[in-house]
């Protein structure tokens, strides 16, 4: 069996303890951070090197067996699920920085290597990765690339494909190629941007050369509470309106604000209905101006409470709150769906209300935290797991407000990526004709569908055509 | 070339998908600024489609930051529009003057000076319609700021020069814009304390809009040595003292002056122009970084041509005068890769070969009939 013939040729190459194949080892490698689903690989490779990686996936190309890359397993939409009687290879061994470049703000690095890890390093010469996901001590620059990974600093900033400059890859047969390089411009299509996002289906990012920005001289950070998450949305627009470009602009709901407060002790005021924070950042001369004009537009806006940050101090507790949100909202619920939709940003305070009624109507209670200057909501659907029906429930309004975004005009994911959680709502977003060459693009690339199979195009895709939207369902129930 | 087909003059996406069904080849063009990267020589029998018809702003929501248009619509109109609303591309769109088109910009790829502060074409763009090479309209991307569905086909396309697919529509990303700027130029007598200084400049946290490097002294018209060129934007009554903390960190003694007002603005509009270089020469962008810069320095010294480095040292633009083998083998000693925008190539690349493994796969699902040309030399 192909299989076992590509285990035991794996078992010749790797020691034992890098090749787990035992069922308590597999364990901690069935899932990732959509723990509602769960797939048990035959075997997971601890890489140790991007030949073993490059080896690994020649002999799963010749053996016709599917893999998952993984770093951290930080995936909300569950793009690395192994795919059962899979291999996985992990790779947060690879983690060195290759090369840091201060002078030219560049750095090489391999996969594995943590988000945080790079702007640690780079801080000695002023310099910082600013792609932020709220999981950047955990999330491994590789995953970010797969999913084109976001943070709160999305609107003046880009995601993570903005900040990629080149890729060293090996493509799912094993064909190892350099797609751009350490120039910020290229000549010829972006491949580099067209590899970022395209969640582990083209293959394995060995090496990424990344964009250093440096450190912004000045933060002006402030927090304003409202009676209503709409009159917090309409501030967002106040400050746009106003011709501002802040850094970063969040909103966090009544429930969300509960739960920071519980877990992290963040000083927020507790009985706001909603809270905003705006970051102003840049040279220092600018922001204390545009900071002047900032707080004029916010003392405009209805807010009830105002708070300043005074020093780093204070705007690190303001951050920590928000950053914390998500795993803080486990105190409120054993289970929840985080859900990624974006709306355009004049629409915020419609899809508030919104999900407000489908949040009763569903009888749900929904946390919101948001990433309020680039539309991008990121509901928390609570819900018991060990309640029967329960996460079916979640699941169904989780799809409720995804149509909306789309009927809104934005998207079904942000920077979570589709994965498995969203590939069924693709055909709502996408044409058949948009499907079918993203499916002769995957096929082109991979024609075995070995690399991450299963993840990003609707089930039954390839057979997809005008008017079989409906076959496009989901396999894991 | 003289018996080359009439172009098609489309103003329907139809019309587009009609041609690409019913001819064997076709080619693209929109006002013809960029004439060199149409090149393809097994290509001259192909239908021309002239996007020029297909023009107009689909949508704009100035408070979404955000704006769709069609693909023939000329940069000008587009750059007015957000003008009038303090807004604007900080990609730094070149060639807009000579009747650049949106489409084109996109399918070339090319950004200007002013794409140091924010990022270049590929960064703002946030969704494509456009035929593929099968006859279909495809999406890609989305209309909103931030979005991560499906495979990126907004960056494929970018650079992409017709060879993917017909750009016929396509949605950006905009700014607020600066109210006002001001700019730098300190004159080097030789490169290398140029090329230091854009170091400098570059890893302190200056918010600089552009910073380019251009021979001879800019101001008073004489050969020696190299000028570098730097700008700022922002709230108008604090460019002066932020110019000046910008001017403490380059050396004492270097000669300097501070266009403002309608000089300053003129300067960066002729860069974006091309108004250096000579018309009859060949207009080629390189791609690299600046410690590539001594090296290649080293090979142009015995034969000076008009150029001018953009980009804090990433990228190179060159007037080369002569046949392009020359810089073509220069290039390739160096490891360099560029595209020829305007003159006589045979094929639009110039330079290191692209490396094309992933770009094959992905061009025979794109265009599985070869009804584009080739995007690399085979």
């Amino acid at each position: 069996m192909a299989l076992e013939t590509l285990i035991s040729e794996l078992t010749a190459r790797i020691p034992p303890e890098r090749l787990l194949q035992q069922r308590p080892q597999l364990a901690p490698y069935e899932s990732d951070a959509l723990t509602s689903l769960r797939a048990r690989p035959r075997a997971v490779l601890l890489a140790g090197t991007q030949e073993e990686v490059i080896d690994a996936v020649r002999l799963c190309h010749a053996h016709r067996v599917p893999f998952v890359a993984r770093g951290s397993g930080t995936s909300l939409s569950g793009g690395s699920l192994p795919i059962e009687d899979g291999i996985v290879i992990a790779l947060n061994r690879l983690n060195r920085i290759i090369a840091l470049d201060p002078r030219q703000r560049l750095a090489v690095v391999e996969p594995g290597i943590i988000n945080l890890d790079v702007s640690r390093a780079a801080a000695p010469h002023g310099l910082y990765y600013a792609p932020d996901p709220s999981s950047q001590p955990i999330c491994t620059i590789g995953g970010n690339v797969a999913f084109n990974s976001g943070g709160a600093h999305c609107l003046k900033y880009g995601m993570t494909a903005n900040h990629v400059l080149g890729i060293k890859a090996v493509l799912p047969d094993g064909e190892v190629v350099q797609l751009g390089g350490a120039s910020l411009e290229t000549s010829g299509p972006d491949l580099t941007g067209f590899f970022v996002g395209s969640e582990g289906l083209f293959g394995v990012a060995l090496e990424i050369t990344l964009r250093l920005l440096p450190k912004p001289e000045a933060y002006r950070t402030i927090l304003a509470s409202y009676d209503s998450l709409a009159a917090a949305g309409q501030a967002v627009s106040d400050v746009v309106a106003a011709g501002l470009l802040p850094g970063a602009m969040e909103i966090m709901d009544r429930l969300a604000i509960e739960a920071a407060e519980a877990s992290v002790n963040a000083g927020y005021p507790r009985d706001a209905a909603a809270l905003l924070i705006v970051e102003l950042e840049g040279e220092a001369v600018e922001v204390d101006a545009e900071f002047a004009h900032l707080r004029r537009v916010i003392e405009r806006s209805g807010a009830g409470e105002i708070r300043v940050a005074a020093d780093e101090a204070e705007r690190a507790r303001i951050w920590k709150g928000r950053k914390g949100a998500f795993s803080a909202v486990g105190r409120l619920s054993p289970n929840y769906i985080v859900q990624d939709g974006v709306v355009p940003r004049s629409k915020l305070g419609e899809a508030l209300q919104r999900i407000e009624a489908l949040s009763a109507a569903h009888g749900t209670r929904v946390a919101n935290v948001f990433h309020a200057g680039d539309g991008n909501l990121h509901p928390l659907i609570l819900y018991d797991g060990r309640v029967p029906g329960a996460l079916e429930r979640a699941e169904d309004l989780a799809g409720e407000i995804i149509h909306m975004c789309i009927e809104l005009g934005g998207s079904i994911t942000g920077e979570h990526g589709v994965g498995m959680e969203k590939r069924r709502h693709m055909p709502a977003m996408f044409s058949p004709d948009d499907l079918a060459l993203m499916s002769s693009v995957r096929r082109a690339v991979d024609p075995l569908e070995l690399a991450n199979r299963g993840k990003m195009l609707p089930a039954g895709q390839t057979q997809v055509t005008a008017g079989q939207h409906e076959q496009a369902v989901t396999d894991h129930g | 070339m003289a018996d080359r087909l009439a172009p098609v003059a489309v103003e329907h996406v139809a019309q587009v998908q009609e041609a690409v069904r019913a001819f064997d080849r076709v080619t693209v063009r929109g006002s013809g600024t960029k004439p060199a990267l149409a090149i393809a020589p097994s290509y001259d029998r192909a239908q021309p489609l002239d996007l020029r018809g297909l023009r107009g702003i689909v949508e704009y929501e100035p408070q979404e930051y955000t704006f769709t248009a069609r693909a023939g619509t000329p940069l000008a109109e587009v750059n007015d529009l957000l003008a009038a609303n303090g807004q604007y591309l900080p990609f730094d769109p070149v060639l807009v003057e000579a009747g650049a088109t949106l489409g084109g910009t996109v399918a070339s790829g090319l950004s200007g000076s002013g794409r140091l502060r924010y990022g270049g074409v590929r960064d703002f763009i946030l969704g494509v319609r456009f035929v593929d090479g099968s006859g279909a309209t495809v999406q890609g991307g989305g209309k909103v700021v931030k979005n991560a569905a499906g495979f990126d086909f907004p960056k494929l396309l970018t650079g992409s020069i017709g060879r993917l697919g017909v750009i016929v529509e396509v949605s950006f990303k905009v700014f607020p814009a600066p109210p006002a700027y001001r700019s730098l130029l300190v004159h080097f007598p030789s490169f290398s304390p140029a090329l230091e200084a854009i170091y400098a400049l570059t890893t302190q946290p200056f918010d600089l809009v552009a910073l380019d490097l251009l021979p001879g002294d800019e101001p008073t018209g004489a050969k020696e040595g190299w000028t570098l060129a730097l700008r700022i934007g922002g709230a108008k009554a604090l460019l002066a003292s932020r110019l000046d903390r910008v001017q403490r960190i380059l050396a004492a003694g270097d000669a300097v002056s501070s266009p403002a007002g309608d000089a300053e603005a003129s300067f960066w509009r002729e860069a974006a122009e091309f108004a250096w270089a000579p018309a009859a020469a060949n207009l080629v962008k390189v791609a690299l970084t600046p410690t590539q810069i001594p090296a290649l320095e080293s090979r142009l010294v015995a034969t000076p041509v008009p150029c001018r480095y953009t980009v804090a040292g990433n990228v190179l633009w060159i007037a080369w005068p002569d046949a392009l083998a020359k810089l073509d083998s220069i290039l390739n000693e160096l490891g360099l890769a560029g595209v020829v925008v305007r003159g006589q190539a045979t094929v639009p690349w110039i330079g290191r070969a692209p490396t094309s493994a992933f770009a094959r796969r992905i061009k025979s699902a794109l265009d599985p009939h070869d009804k584009f040309a080739p995007l690399y030399p085979d």
